[in-house]
C-alpha cells in the first residue's frame, strides 16, 4: 500500500498537481484627472460625512480620507486618497516637474505619516484609509466621485484576470490516503465528522477580530 | 446642540488686544438667521449713528452664512459688515471661497472686531487657539502674497486667509479684502486697513452637525451633477468668449460711451486665444460644482484669480483691450482694489486731465497712453500720493476735493458710490426702484429673480412660465402679460423690486451663492435655489421649522433692519435716486408714483422710513421705539420735515 502511494506521488510529480483557473475579478478604482480638478473640495466634505459615526452625522474635511492638495500659486490641484499608515517620517524633498508645473512629493503622497496632518482623525489622531465607501447595500460610486462635478474623479470598475489556484481532488486523495494509512480510515472519518460540526467557527483561517473577546 | 452653526462668536478688541469667545443666543438665529441678518442686529445694537466709520467704535464683522460648512451646495459665502467712510452708511459685502466654512470648523460663527491696533497685526485662529500677532513684516505685501507668506510661515498649508493689500493699509476707499479666489469690496477693506488688521488666518478641524443630515445628503446627492451640467446657473460670463453683451451694451471710459458694433468674430477669436493662453484653469469655491473663477498667469504678473465682469472693467474704462485688463488685474489684485469701482475712479481722473481740471502739476510725468496712465494712477492711489490721495476716496469725494468743476464729472455715482457703467435709453421702472431704494450699493446685489426681458414668442414664453418653479404665481401672470417695450404696471414693478431684493437678503444671511440663487433667475428662470425649495434645505440643516412665507418674512425683517440702520444714519427719500444720466429718457411723474407705491407696499412712510406698524409686525419693536425716541418717526407714522425742507 505504501509503495503504491509513493509511486502515485512520483507519477504526479511530472504533471501539474494544482490546476490553474483563470478568473475575472472586478477591481474598483478611482481615476484622477488633475487637470480637471477645480479645487472645490466637495469630495472632502462628502467623504468625511460618509465616514462619520453615525453615518452622515457630521462633516469635517479635516477628517476626510481624500484631500485636495492645493498650491494656488503653482496651479497644483491634486486630489489624493488616503493610503497606508507609516510611523516613519520622510524628508519629502523630491520635487516633480510634470509638464510645465512643479509638484512637491507630499502633493501626491497617500501615506498617513508623522510629517503632516493629513489622513488622521482630527480628534483621535488615528490614521485613516480610503475604503472606497464600502457599504451594504453598496453605493453606486464612492461619495467623492458622486460629488465631483468637474469629472476630476471618475469611478471605474476594471475587469482583472486573476489566476486562482484550483485544488486537484486527486491531490486530496493522496493526502487522505496517507493519513488513513497511518491512523486508519475510521479515525479520519471521525475527525472529519467532529470538525464539520464546529466549522468554520473554530478552524477559520481568516482572522476575525470581532469574535475575539 | 446647535445645528449648522457653532453658537459662538469671537469678540476681538484690537485696541487692547483682548480676545473673547462669546456664546450666542439661539433665538437670534431663529429671528435673523445668520450672516448679514445677525450682523445687522449687532450693528444696530452696538454702533450708534454718531459713530464715525473711522472711529475705533465702528465694528468690522465677518459672518459665516447660516449654512456655511453644511453640505448645502454653494453655501460658502462670508458676509463682511461695517460702516463705510465713502457713504457714511451701512456697508456690506460678501466673498466666496473657503473662509466661512473653515471658520465654522474652527468653532465660530462670527468674528467681531472693534478698536484699532497700534501697529499692523493679523489674527491667528487654529480651533481654540486665537491670537493677535504682529504683522509688521507683512507691511506693503500684496494681498495674495500675504496669504501665502502666512501659510508658509505658520506651516499651515490648509489654513484659509483673508488679507488686505497696500490699498487697504493706506485706507483707500476702493480697497478689498482678498481671499483665495474671491474678494469683498464696497467699503469693507478700508475699515480693515483702518483697524490695522492685515489678515485673518483660520484653520478649523472641528465637526459641524446638521439636524437631519441623512435626508439632507439624500437631497443634495443628485444636485452636484445637475448644477454642474446646467447652463442656467453659475456665472453666465465664465466659460464665455462672446463678450458682445458687455462690450456693446455697457459704457466705456468714465461710464460715457456705448460702442455699438465693437464686437466681431476677429476680436472674439483673438481674445479667446489670449484667455486660453493665460488661464491656468477654472476654479470653484467650497463645495460647489460650478467653476466661475479663472486662475490667471499673465506674463510678468504673479498668479491671481479673475471673476465675473472684472474681466473687462479696466479694459473698457481705459478704451483698451483684454490683454491690458489681464495685465492690470495682476497689479490691482495684489494691492487689493475693487474691480468694479476702481476702473471708474481711474477713468474719471483721465477725464479730468483731458478737461484740464487735473494738470501736469497734479500728475507729474503723466504718460501718453491710456494703458500707462492707468498703471500710473493706480500707484498714485494706493500710495495716496499727490492727487492720488483725493482719488483714493472714490469719485464722489475726489470730485469735491479737487473742485474746479470736477463735480460735473461725477455722473455715475449714487449715494456717493460708483455704479456699474450703464447708459441706457428709456427708464425701466423696476430697475429705477432697485437703484433708488437698494442698500447693497451695486445693482448686481439687488437685481436677479425676475427676467430682464420678455420672451417675444408667446408660445416659448408660456413654456418658460410653465417650468418657472422659482416664481410665485403672481409673477407668472405679470410675465405673461408683459408686452415687449412696455412698462409693467405699478403693482408689478413694486413686487418685482421686492422679490428681487428679498432673495438677496435670504442668500446673504444663509451664505448661498447668488449665482445659484438670487442673481440667477433673471437669466433662464431656473436657479437651483428659490423661495420654494430653500426652506427645506434650511430646515434639514438647522432643524428650524420653516416654510416659504416664514422665510420671506425673515428676509423682510433683515431688509427692514438694514434700512433702519441707514435711516438712523440719515438716509431719506431725497437720497433715493439713480445716477442722473443712467437713462436718457426719464419720467419724473411716473417715477414719483412708483416710489410712493413702493414705499407704501413696503410699509414705509413718505420719507422711506419703515413705519411703527410695519416694524412691530416684523418683530422690530426696538427699532420703532428708537425711531420715536429720536423723533425720526412721529406718533402718526410721519417723519418731521428736515430743517431745510421746512424753510
Amino acid at each position: 500500500m505504501k509503495k503504491r502511494l509513493w509511486q502515485k506521488t512520483m507519477q504526479n510529480k511530472g504533471e501539474t498537481a494544482v490546476e490553474e483557473k483563470v478568473k475575472t475579478k472586478i477591481v474598483k478604482q478611482i481615476k484622477v484627472d488633475i487637470d480637471k480638478c477645480t479645487g472645490c473640495r466637495a469630495c472632502e466634505l462628502a467623504c468625511s460625512a460618509f465616514h462619520a459615526r453615525p453615518r452622515y452625522s457630521s462633516v469635517n474635511p479635516a477628517g476626510s480620507r481624500i484631500r485636495v492638495m492645493i498650491d494656488e500659486l503653482k496651479d497644483a490641484y491634486v486630489p489624493v486618497r488616503a493610503g497606508y499608515y507609516t510611523p516613519a517620517e520622510c524628508t519629502g524633498r523630491y520635487t516633480y516637474a510634470i509638464g510645465s508645473k512643479e509638484y512637491r512629493e507630499c502633493g501626491f503622497c497617500r501615506v498617513a505619516c508623522p510629517s503632516r496632518g493629513y489622513f488622521k482623525d482630527p480628534s483621535s489622531h488615528l490614521p485613516l484609509r480610503c475604503d472606497m465607501c464600502e457599504s451594504d447595500p453598496p453605493l453606486e460610486t464612492p461619495w467623492c466621485v458622486t460629488v465631483c462635478g468637474s469629472g476630476a474623479l471618475t469611478y471605474e470598475e476594471r475587469e482583472s484576470k486573476v489566476t486562482e489556484e484550483q485544488v486537484n481532488p486527486e491531490e486530496i486523495d493522496i493526502g487522505l490516503e496517507s493519513l488513513a494509512g497511518r491512523y486508519g480510515m475510521q479515525a479520519i472519518m471521525d475527525t472529519v465528522a467532529r470538525m464539520s460540526k464546529t466549522y468554520p467557527k473554530k478552524i477559520s483561517w481568516t482572522p476575525n477580530f470581532r469574535e475575539k473577546k | 446642540m446647535r445645528y449648522a452653526e457653532t453658537g459662538f462668536n469671537l469678540e476681538i478688541d484690537l485696541t487692547r488686544g483682548n480676545i473673547e469667545k462669546e456664546a450666542t443666543d439661539p433665538e437670534l438665529t431663529e429671528i435673523y438667521m445668520g450672516g448679514q441678518g445677525t450682523a445687522a442686529k449687532i450693528l444696530w445694537d452696538r454702533v450708534g449713528p454718531e459713530v464715525e466709520p473711522f472711529s475705533p467704535d465702528n465694528l468690522l464683522i465677518f459672518s459665516t452664512g447660516l449654512l456655511n460648512g453644511t453640505p448645502v451646495i454653494g453655501a460658502n459665502r462670508t458676509s463682511v459688515d461695517t460702516f463705510s467712510p465713502q457713504t457714511d452708511r451701512y456697508s456690506h459685502s460678501l466673498f466666496g471661497g473657503f473662509f466661512g466654512p473653515e471658520l465654522k470648523h474652527a468653532g465660530y460663527d462670527k468674528i467681531i472686531f472693534r478698536g484699532k491696533a497700534r501697529d499692523l497685526v493679523y489674527l491667528y485662529i487654529h480651533n481654540d487657539r486665537v491670537e493677535l500677532r504682529d504683522a509688521v513684516h507683512l507691511k506693503g505685501k500684496g494681498a495674495i502674497e500675504t496669504a501665502h507668506l502666512l501659510k508658509e510661515e505658520l506651516k499651515l498649508p490648509e489654513a484659509q486667509v483673508a488679507a488686505i493689500g497696500l490699498a487697504g493699509e493706506n485706507r483707500v476707499y476702493m480697497a478689498t479684502i482678498e481671499h483665495a479666489n474671491s474678494s469683498a469690496s464696497r467699503g469693507v477693506g478700508v475699515i480693515m486697513g483702518d483697524k490695522k488688521l492685515k489678515a485673518i488666518v483660520v484653520r478649523g478641524t472641528k465637526n459641524i452637525h446638521m439636524a437631519r443630515p441623512e435626508a439632507l445628503f439624500e437631497l443634495i446627492r443628485p444636485m452636484y451633477k445637475q448644477i454642474h451640467d446646467r447652463k442656467d446657473c453659475g456665472d453666465p460670463m465664465s466659460h464665455e468668449d462672446d463678450e458682445a453683451f458687455h462690450v456693446d451694451n455697457f459704457a466705456w471710459g468714465n461710464a460715457r460711451k456705448r460702442i455699438k458694433g465693437y464686437w466681431n468674430k476677429e476680436k472674439e477669436a483673438r481674445w479667446k486665444a489670449l484667455s486660453d493662453q493665460v488661464r491656468n484653469r477654472w476654479t470653484s469655491c467650497y463645495n460647489c460644482p460650478k467653476d466661475c473663477h479663472q486662475s490667471i498667469s499673465f506674463p510678468g504678473q504673479p498668479t491671481y484669480f479673475q471673476k465675473c465682469y472684472s474681466k473687462l472693467t479696466y479694459a473698457m474704462a481705459a478704451y483698451e483691450e483684454l490683454d491690458f485688463n489681464y495685465d492690470i488685474l495682476g497689479v490691482t489684485q495684489q494691492y487689493g482694489l475693487d474691480g468694479f469701482s476702481t476702473p471708474q475712479v481711474l477713468a474719471f481722473a483721465v477725464e479730468l486731465y483731458g478737461a484740464g481740471i487735473l494738470t501736469d502739476a497734479d500728475l507729474p510725468g503723466f504718460p501718453e497712453t491710456s494703458r500707462e496712465r492707468f498703471f500710473y494712477l493706480v500707484e498714485k492711489i494706493v500710495h495716496r500720493e499727490g492727487v492720488g490721495d483725493a482719488l483714493a476716496d472714490g469719485v464722489y469725494h475726489a470730485a469735491r476735493r479737487i473742485g474746479k468743476g470736477a463735480e460735473a464729472y461725477d455722473h455715475n455715482s449714487m449715494k456717493k458710490f460708483e455704479q456699474v457703467p450703464l447708459k441706457l435709453g428709456m427708464v425701466n421702472f423696476p430697475y429705477f426702484l432697485m437703484y433708488a431704494t437698494g442698500e447693497k450699493m451695486n445693482i448686481t446685489q439687488i437685481e436677479g429673480s425676475y427676467p430682464q426681458v420678455a420672451i417675444s414668442d408667446k408660445i416659448e414664453r408660456k413654456k418658460f412660465v410653465d417650468n418657472w418653479d422659482a416664481a410665485p404665481e403672481r409673477f407668472k401672470k405679470w410675465y405673461m402679460e408683459w408686452e415687449p417695450q412696455t412698462h409693467p404696471s405699478i403693482e408689478a414693478c413694486v413686487n418685482i423690486c421686492d422679490w428681487n431684493e428679498i432673495m438677496h437678503y435670504i442668500d446673504d444671511s444663509i451664505g448661498t451663492c447668488a449665482w445659484l440663487s438670487s442673481f440667477r433667475g433673471q437669466f433662464g428662470g431656473r436657479p437651483p435655489y428659490h423661495i420654494f425649495n430653500l426652506p427645506q434645505f434650511i430646515s434639514l440643516a438647522t432643524g428650524m421649522d420653516l416654510d416659504s412665507d416664514a422665510l420671506w418674512k425673515k428676509a423682510a425683517r433683515n431688509r427692514n433692519l438694514v434700512r433702519a440702520i441707514n435711516i438712523r444714519k440719515g438716509l431719506r427719500r431725497a437720497d433715493e435716486k439713480p445716477p442722473e444720466d443712467h437713462w436718457k429718457k426719464r419720467d419724473p411723474e411716473m417715477e414719483k408714483k412708483m416710489l410712493d407705491a413702493y414705499y407704501e407696499f413696503k410699509g414705509w412712510n413718505n420719507e422711506g422710513i419703515p413705519t411703527r406698524k410695519k416694524l412691530d409686525e416684523l418683530g422690530l419693536g426696538f427699532v420703532s421705539e428708537d425711531f420715536l425716541k429720536r423723533g425720526i418717526l412721529m406718533e402718526n407714522e410721519e417723519t418731521p420735515l428736515a430743517e431745510d425742507d421746512a424753510k
